[in-house]
Order: C-alpha cells, then structure tokens, then sequence
C-alpha cells in the first residue's frame, strides 16, 4: 500500500524505527483503499451541498417571516387579504409535482430510464402549471385593487409568494436541465452515480419548495 | 487504479487565457482574483480614510485638489458635512463586505482549503466561479453608488430603471453609515442628500454582494464535509480549515437575514411599502402622504436594526475567524511547535460561532427595544470573551518553549495576538449595557471595532500573503520590506487607536464632520491630529505593501516546495500547485497537522503524509501499536 | 529581532497605560444620581481590561524575547500538544470573571431602566427632527396639549405639531432646548418626527434613541445645576453635527417660576438663562 501511496514530493522516510503508523480514520472522500475518491462518496456532494443550499434559503425565510410577525405586532394598519381561489389549485398543483418527482427519482434509482424521463416531464408541467396559477393568484388581487404597497398584509403577500416563486423558478431550470441533459444513456458507474445524485438533489430541493409553499400559505392566511 | 486515476481530473487544465486567468474555474485562481478585489478595495477604502482623518483634523482647510477629483463633495476644495458622511458610509461598506469578507475567506479559504484537505478542488467549481464574478458586480455597483449622484453620465445610463434611480442632483454617495438605519434610509431623497439614487444602489449592492458570499459558503462547506482525503480526520484538519469552515457556516446562515432585510429595505425605497417607515413622519417639511411624499404607515425601524445585526454581528466573526485561523497556523510553523490545545481551539472556534448568533442586541442597547432583552445580550456577550480569552492563552502557549523564527509572516501573526487582545479586551466595556449608556456610539466603539475586527483582521491576512505568497507564485516577498512595513504598521494603528478609545471616553461622537460645536470636545484636537499623522504614516507605509507585492510576483527570490519547513499539505505539492493540486496523485494523511519537534524524527517536522515517521499517540492522529 | 519585538510591545503597552493613567483626558464631571455607580462600574471593568490588556502584552513580549531560535542546530522546541488542565483552568477563571462583570454590568441599567418614572417626576416631551431638538413643556395645567403629526408646520412654527384647539394646550410651551429641575427625576417622552436621532448629554451618562412611531420614556435625576450640551448620537443626515442644544438644570423655583409662563415669555426666559449659566469649563 504504501507504494500506491505517494504524494508528488518523495515522502520522508527517515522514521525513527517502527513501522507506519496507522492511516487513521477517513474523511469523507475516500471510503475505498488508497488515496482516491470513491465515485459513491464523491457524488454525495450533491446532497450535502443541496441540505447547505436549503438551510440558508430556510434562514432567507425564516428571517423574512419574522419580519412579518413583528410588522404584524406593530401595525394598526393591518388589512387581512382573503385567500385568491387560484391558491387552492396552486397548492393542490405543487403538492402532487412532488409525489411525481418522488416517483422519478424512484424510477432512476430503479434504472427505469423512460419512466424517469416521464415523471420529470411531468413535474415540470406542474411546476409551471403552478406558477401560471400563482400568476393567476396575482392578477385576481390586482383586479381588486389590492398591490404590493397597499397593506403591509398585501405587502409580504406579494414578497412571499414572490420569493417563493423565484426559488421555484430555479427548481424548474434545474428540472429541465436533468430532462435534457439525460435523454442519453450513460454507462460507468461514476456517471451512475452522479446522475442519481444530482436527481436526488433536485428532489429534495423541490420537495423542500412543496413544503416552503405549504408553510407560506398557513402564515399568511392563518396569521393574518 | 489506472481508472480511478482520470477520475481525480475531473477538468483537465485550460489553455485558453480567459479560461484560464479570468473565467476560470480552478479554486486557486479564483482564490486569486479574490485577493486582488480585496488589494483594490482596501486601497480605495484606505483613501477614504484619509480623506477623513484630514477633514476631522483641519475641518474648513482648501484642499483644491479635492475640488478636481470631487467637484461635487468639496466645492471650492473644502470638504462638505454630506461628502464626509458619505466618505464613512463608503469606507464601512467597503471595508467590512469587499475586503474583510472576501480576503479572508474567497481568497485564502479558497486557494488553501481544498489543498489543506487534500482535495483536487472545490466541490463546486462553477459556482465557485460565480460567487468570485457576483461578488465583482457587487463592487462595481457599490462603485456607481458613489459617483450616480455627481456624475451626469451615470444617472443618464440608470434613469430607465424608474424614478428612485434618477441621479446626477449633483450631490455626493449614499449616507447611512454601513448600518444603513431606517428610515433615514429607507425614506429616499426627500431625507436629504445621499437618500437617493446611490442609496437605492448601496442596497444592491449587498444584496448582490449576499447572494456571491452565500454561493462560496455553500461551496465551502460541501467541500470540507465530502473532500476529504484519505486519513484527513476532522482533527487532523489544520485549524485554518475549522476557521474557514465556521466561517462558511456563519456566512450560510447570516447573509440571507441580510437579504431578507435589504428586499424589505429596497422596497420601502422604490415600491413605497412600509415594512420600516412608520405613520406620521414629518420630513423636510413634509408630512407623509402629501406633496411628492408617499404615505408611509405602521412600519418598524426597529425591525431593520434587529435584521441588520442578527447579520451584523456573526458578520464580524467571518472577518476575524479566517485570521484566527492563519494566526494559529503560522505560529505553529514559526515557533516549531504543536499548537498548544489544538482541540481547545476547535471549540473555541466554535463556541465563538455559536455565541456570534446570539449577542446581536448589544448594538441595540439603547435603540428602544425591550431593557429585559438588553440584560440577556449583555451577559452573553460578556461571555464570549471566554472563548477568545482561551484562544489568547493557546496562542501564547504555542509560543511557549517554541524556537521561534522571525518571518515577516511570523511578525504579523504575533501582531495579530496584540492587536486582537488590545482591541478584543475593550468589548468587556461595550457589552455591558450599564457602561453602553455612556459608550454607544463613541469613538470608543470605533477604537474597539478597528482594532479587533479591522487591524487584527487584516493583520491576519497580512501575515497569510507573507506566509503563503512563495506557494501562490513561487517567489518570495522581500523580508527586508516586509519587516519596515510590519513596524511602521503595528506602530502606526497603535497609534491611531489607543487615543481614540480616550476620546470616547470624554464623549467624542462618532460620525461627526466635525467637532467645532461642542466645547467639551475642544481639549481633544492634539490627539484628533496625532491620531490623522499617524494615520498618514501609516497608510504611506502601505505603499511599501504594495510594491512588494507586484515587485516579489515577478523578482522575488524563488522558493521551493516547501520553504518554511512546514508540514501541511499545501507543502507536499509544487510550487505553484498544478492545476488539479496533486498532479493526479491524492495525499493520504497519516499524521495531525503540526506534528513539529517531535522527539526521534529526523527532523524538527514531520508533514502529515509522512509515512515512516512515528509521532506518539494523541491530539489528531491514531496511536501506532506494537 | 525576537528581543526588538518585546520591547516594542512593552514601550507601545507602557504608553497605552500612561495614556489612561494620565487623567489629562477622561469623562467630564457627573452630574446626575446614576453616574456615580456607572462610573465605578467603569473604573472596575477598565481595571479589569487594563490588567488583562497588560498582562497578555507583557506574556506575548516575555515569549518572543525567550524562546527566539537562537539558530543552534539540532535544539528543538518542547514537544506538547498542551494541557487540558491549564485550558479548564483558565476558561473557568476567565468564565467568572467577565461573567461576573457582565452581570455586575447591568445594576446601573436595571435601576434606570427596568421601572417607570417615580411619581412626581418632571416630564418633557422631547421632539427630534432632522438637526433640531424641540422640548415640549407641559406649562401651568401639568397636563401636555394634544399634539398630532397632521398639525407640524414647521413653517408656522409648529414644530411637534401641538393642537391649539386642545384645552390643554393653551399653556403649554416649545423650546429648542431642555430645562429639567436639580435634584428631582425627570421623565422624558422621546419621539421623532423623521429618522431616528439620539439624546446624548455625556455629563449625564445616558443615552437613548429616539425613534419614529414610537414614544420612549426614560427617566434620570439631574443633581448639579448649571448648563450642559445636548448633542445627537445617531447618524440623523447630513448636518447631524450641528445638531446641538443646552440643557438647563436650574433649581427647584427657578423651574417653577419658568413652568407658568406663557408660550413667548418662556422662550425669552430662556435665552435670559441661557445667557446667565455658563458651560463647563473642561
């Protein structure tokens, strides 16, 4: 092993008797034998950036809501909007594009490439399904006059879903950029491994959007 | 193997220039252009400065060459209240996201971290990228902020973006101190000068600013979790890696508050929302719902200082962390010695990270919020010193029994352990809220801020360049310069801060123009010039910083892979390191990181993927058996 | 070079102490019931910095200056990853004592701040807006006229915005500076009519921001007559430093006697007491 072991400047061997001593534990990189990363641990990165990804996009909101209950506190200015109709649909909409990215990532793991390939469509077509609704949502409280400045209930309104909405709109890209991207076969077991990976990543992602989108809808039509 | 092999380059190096130096994606150059954003930042905030010092020490004086470089500030070449405000307001942005945020952590972190774990890079090289290039377009956003005001050109090319944008009243940057209060600036042009146009900009600006640094933490962090090498335990990290990691934890975690606040800010700016504008304000003449005045109601100012320093304060822990980190670092590699307590100062790093997210209120003592809430930031605070304080004692106790050797690097990081003691040990004074009641806002606040979080932070990265410049470009910066610039530097912020904390305690005001109107300051004007000659001197002696630097790039004396005798991983590889670290050969890590003086090797260090040397057992590496 | 450093140091450590001990510069003369024991809190915990500051500095130096290379060869440092012993030993001993202080810290604020005014306080109305300070007097009635922000106009003259129609406001009077009685706690309600600005009297040791929408009452008991500046404390725009008043602290009948006047009477009363204090000299 040790042999296999060489950094690019020859290592010092003028140990003080003894053998080597032991490799000790690993990081994080290299689960297999020598000095190399393991595909398996290697694509791991995706999920381990996409959870950092989402906590600070947890902190954004979390910090945006407690601007809203404080703002709340303090007003005597504070006009409750009702619930647009569209927000039923957009939550019934966003709520199943989860199960069908669930049932994607599934199929891959499964290697069933076609039913992948499906299910990723579809989530895509209900991701942006959502956000004609959420448009929709939008054009409904303008028509009755109600904008961004008019309440600060209006105001965190339109940021929130707004926001929200942004996020959601990078989940979609990064959909559409598994869907064209793996139209091809890939073979090898780091591609494998990596594309499962970055799957993953996109679900957690969109499932963490599914669940941002249910959270913003109870503060702002039960905390109102 | 052969297999695995490729796997290691998972980008084979650029030939093209522009992938190479300017849109590239390998962590080092990266790291690099970092280091030059924050040399061309920190020059412009240090010009600031000493525009500053000048006004304060001889307000009212002609100086016509500022009447040629700022016709709009100075007319008539002497400096108005507005520009002085708007000189503070700039050097604070500037200094603390441009230079003290992407120094430490986008430029040494970034080249370093990946060769210290043993990594062929980033996790993610594109975004690592694209943080560097947001972060770029942060400052020259925070560039136009300053000059839309004045420049007739400029407000031209932004006019399309609504009417908030409209600049060119011939007035100066934006005004609000890096704190940016609302609601003077929240409120828009009707404040004042420097509400508009470049106000609207200085919100951008970190917002976009937010957004890059979020990108890196992200990197970071990934890249420490998942990059490992084999062998590279968490504790047998070097303590630069636990610095830049919490670092990156802090940044995850604290700039979406930022973002979070500045959309709330940029909209009570632009879309007349009231998130932080209350009802009934009076501005100019104007009441709130008349004239060109929109109606403001309900808003909380409160709510963007609480936003602002939930930020703010970890924000001063990611500037000094990385420099902790390099303290400790060469300290060890100069004094020949292990850290002393290297776990003590992992949790120390930690506990310090910890407590950073919980103190924010003390800037907000008297600002009207609830006193019971004071009581509790008060005693936390406080309490953070404990973690500091054990730092201060591990580093002195590195330097116990050490033999140490007097790099420049060397003489900096010592700098550094003064400097953050000097300018550390005053925040028992501010953290308590009795105390507050008389400090808040004085130039004791500015003594404690710069010593602790600027000097000392930058001293920390001073020491690293010394330190870690033959590494980077193969040659070494010239020792003899080094050493003029270290003494007239660590003499000169001496001589700049200590007086200050003096003048806070007679009462001084921060942020005052000048000081011709209040009698119980008059007796202070010799050391208000002693302070501005010492800061004359000592911001000239950079100049010899800077000459060293682009002189040593192309004539310094070459060095070798490992000149300092040091035992990290960045010293195993070449120098400069190829383009994917290792030359496609990972380190395998068999040993802690300042395995120094250890008793039987051969030599007075033992590198960490030194193989054959026994180290005995404890702190960071496995005991052998027999 | 390791020798040179330690002396440095030490002369730049000696200077700093000489700075503090001089007594050529330091707070200007208390003059209300809470400052004696800030003070004392202030001098404790300076001690406590200035004896940890020197300490540190002196270690720091004694370390380069002993164990310098001395370049000879095959002389090696001390081989020790360090002592759990020693870290218990001075975090829990660092941990008391900033905790302690940090506790010992709050008595000043908890007895201003943590209570109302006591009854029989003497209360002003403070009304900051940008770079003026305008204090508003209850007058005869003890009773403060309704003020409303529709009804500023600072063109009239009406700077906090009094309602005229209001009994109670028939006797009241507005200043551009603050007259408070000697020895008897004064109750001030901080509003702003713009931006956030900040009460500062540095003889009084007390600070607070005054912050729009909000009315903030704080209290404190001047003991020492005579006229001190009033300056604002938090960054306010553009003449922020000019932004300068007096605060009267007159005896008990001279407050009286200044009380019942009406609104015109008053102001030229108090530019006569104005004229007639001095400040003090520093």
């Amino acid at each position: 092993m040790a042999t296999m072991v060489t950094s690019t400047r020859p290592v010092i061997k003028k140990g003080a008797g003894g053998g080597p001593s032991l490799p000790g534990p690993n990081g994080n990189g290299s689960k297999r034998k020598g000095g190399f990363p393991d595909p398996d641990s290697r694509s791991n990165r995706y999920r381990i950036g996409m959870w950092v990804g989402l906590a600070s996009i947890a902190m954004m909101f979390t910090s945006l809501s407690s601007a809203y209950i404080v703002r709340y506190a303090s007003a005597n200015d504070w006009l409750p909007l009702a619930v647009p109709r569209a927000m039923f649909v957009s939550t019934a909409l966003i709520v199943i594009s989860s199960i069908t990215i669930e049932l994607a990532r599934r199929k891959l793991k499964r290697s069933f490439q076609d039913a992948y390939r499906r299910y990723l469509l579809f989530t895509v077509l209900l991701g942006l399904a959502f956000l004609v609704s959420q448009l929709i949502s939008w054009r409904q409280l303008a028509r009755q006059g109600i904008y961004l400045a008019s309440n600060p209930h209006s105001s965190f309104f339109y940021l929130l879903t707004g926001a929200h909405a942004v996020h959601l709109f990078g989940g979609l890209l990064a959909l559409a950029f598994l869907w064209l991207r793996w139209r091809r076969e890939v073979s090898g077991s780091a591609l494998i491994a990596k594309r499962q990976a970055t799957t993953d990543a996109v679900t957690i992602y969109w499932h963490f959007m599914d669940g941002l989108w249910i959270y913003l809808f109870l503060l702002l039509f039960l905390w109102r | 193997m052969s297999v695995e092999h490729h796997e290691v380059h998972r980008h084979p190096a650029p030939t093209s220039f522009i992938r190479k130096y300017i849109f590239s994606i390998d962590h080092k150059v990266i790291g690099i252009q970092y280091i030059l954003l924050a040399l061309a930042a920190v020059a412009v905030g240090m010009v600031m400065s000493l525009l500053m010092r000048l006004n304060l020490s001889w307000p009212g004086t002609s100086w016509p060459i500022l009447e040629t470089l700022f016709p709009t500030g100075a007319p008539g070449g002497v400096m108005s209240p507005e520009f002085y405000l708007s000189l503070v307001t700039m050097h604070g942005t500037i200094m603390v996201f441009f230079v003290l945020t992407t120094a430490p952590q986008g430029g040494f972190g970034n080249y370093f971290l990946p060769i210290q774990i043993g990594a062929e890079d980033m996790a993610f090289p594109t975004l690592n990228m694209l943080s560097f290039w947001v972060t770029l377009v942060g400052f020259i956003v925070i560039l136009l902020a300053i000059f839309v005001e004045g420049n007739q050109g400029l407000a031209q090319m932004l006019t399309g973006l609504g009417p908030s944008f409209v600049g060119g009243s011939g007035t100066v940057g934006p005004i609000g101190g890096w704190t940016g209060y609302a609601p003077l600036s929240a409120l828009g042009k009707i404040a004042g000068p420097g509400q508009g146009a470049g106000m609207n900009l200085w919100v951008i600006s970190i917002a976009i600013f937010c957004v890059g640094s979020l990108l890196g933490a992200l990197n970071f962090i990934t890249t420490l979790l998942n990059m490992r090498t084999k062998g590279m335990s968490l504790m047998r990290m070097p303590l630069t890696c636990w610095a830049w990691f919490t670092t990156a934890v802090l940044a995850l975690l604290s700039f979406p508050v930022l973002l979070g606040g500045g959309i709330l800010l940029l909209l009570d700016r632009v879309a007349n929302t009231s998130f932080f504008i209350p009802s009934g304000l009076y501005v100019s003449g104007v009441l709130s719902g008349t004239q060109n005045f929109p109606l403001h109601t309900g808003g909380s100012p409160i709510l963007w200082q609480h936003l602002f320093w939930f930020f703010g304060h970890p924000e001063v822990y990611i500037a000094i962390l990385p420099g902790m980190g390099a303290t400790s670092h060469i300290l060890a590699t100069f004094a020949r010695k292990p850290v002393f307590g290297y776990r003590a100062m992992v949790f120390a790093i930690f506990a310090i990270g910890l407590l950073g997210f919980f103190v924010w209120g003390h800037h907000m003592f008297i600002s009207g919020m609830s006193p019971y809430s004071a009581i509790a930031f008060s005693v936390l605070t406080l309490s953070i010193g404990v973690p500091s304080a054990v730092k201060t004692f591990n580093w002195i106790g590195t330097l116990w029994g050490g033999r140490i050797r007097f790099t420049t690097a060397m003489l900096f990081a010592l700098g550094f352990v003064s400097l953050f003691v000097a300018g550390g040990i005053t925040g028992l004074i501010l953290g308590q809220s009795s105390l507050d009641l008389a400090m808040h806002d004085t130039y004791i606040v500015v003594a404690h801020f710069h010593l602790v979080m600027g000097v000392a932070s930058i001293f920390g990265m001073f020491a690293a360049l010394y330190f870690w410049f033959p590494k980077m470009f193969g040659r070494f910066m010239s020792e003899s310069l080094g050493r003029i610039h270290f003494w007239l530097t660590f003499v000169g912020v001496y001589t700049i801060f200590v007086p200050m904390h003096i003048m806070g305690i007679v009462g001084m005001p921060r942020r005052y123009s000048s000081f011709a109107e209040y009698n119980f300051l008059a007796s202070l004007h010799p050391l208000v010039v002693l302070v501005t000659v010492a800061a004359v001197i000592t911001i000239s002696a950079q100049v010899l910083f800077y000459f060293n630097v682009i002189w040593s790039m192309f004539k310094g004396k070459k060095a070798d892979d490992n000149p300092w005798e040091a035992t990290t991983l960045e010293w195993t590889t070449a120098t400069p390191p190829p383009h994917d670290n290792f030359a496609g050969v990972l380190p395998v890590v068999y040993h802690g990181p300042y395995e120094f003086a250890v008793p039987g090797a051969a030599k007075d260090y033992v590198m960490q993927t030194d193989i054959d040397t026994e180290v005995p057992s404890g702190n960071g590496h496995n005991g052998h058996k027999h | 070079m390791g020798r040179v450093l330690a002396v440095i140091i030490w002369i730049i450590t000696l200077l700093s102490v000489l700075l503090f001990v001089s007594g050529k510069w330091w707070f200007p003369t208390a003059i209300s019931d809470h400052a004696p024991a800030l003070d004392r809190q202030f001098m404790i915990t300076i001690l406590v910095v200035g004896l940890s500051f020197t300490a540190a500095q002196i270690g720091l130096g004694w370390m380069v200056w002993k164990y310098r290379d001395t370049g000879k060869s095959g002389d090696r440092a001390i081989y020790t990853h360090g002592s759990n012993r020693l870290e218990m030993v001075w975090t829990v001993i660092t941990a008391i004592v900033f905790i302690a202080l940090g506790v010992m810290g709050q008595s000043v604020w908890a007895s201003l701040r943590l209570h109302d005014a006591p009854p029989g306080s003497y209360s002003v109305e403070v009304v900051a807006q940008q770079f003026q300070w305008n204090f508003h007097y209850a007058g005869r009635d003890n009773k403060f006229g309704r003020t409303d922000p529709k009804l500023i106009d600072d063109s009239a003259l009406n700077f906090v915005g009094l309602d005229s129609s209001d009994a109670s406001a028939a006797d009241d009077a507005v200043t551009t500076a603050l007259a408070i009685p000697v020895n008897r706690p004064v109750e001030l309600r901080l509003r702003s009519k713009d931006v956030i600005h900040n009460f500062w009297v540095p003889q009084l040791r007390f600070k607070q921001d005054l912050v729009p929408g909000m009315e903030i009452k704080v209290h404190f008991t001047a003991n020492k007559v005579g006229k001190y500046e009033l300056a604002c404390a938090e960054l306010c725009g553009q003449l922020h430093f000019k932004m300068k008043s007096y605060m009267l602290v007159l005896p008990e009948e001279e407050i009286q006697a200044l009380q019942v006047l009406p609104q015109d009477q008053f102001q030229a009363k108090m530019a006569e007491l104005l004229a007639k204090y001095p400040l003090p000299t520093y």
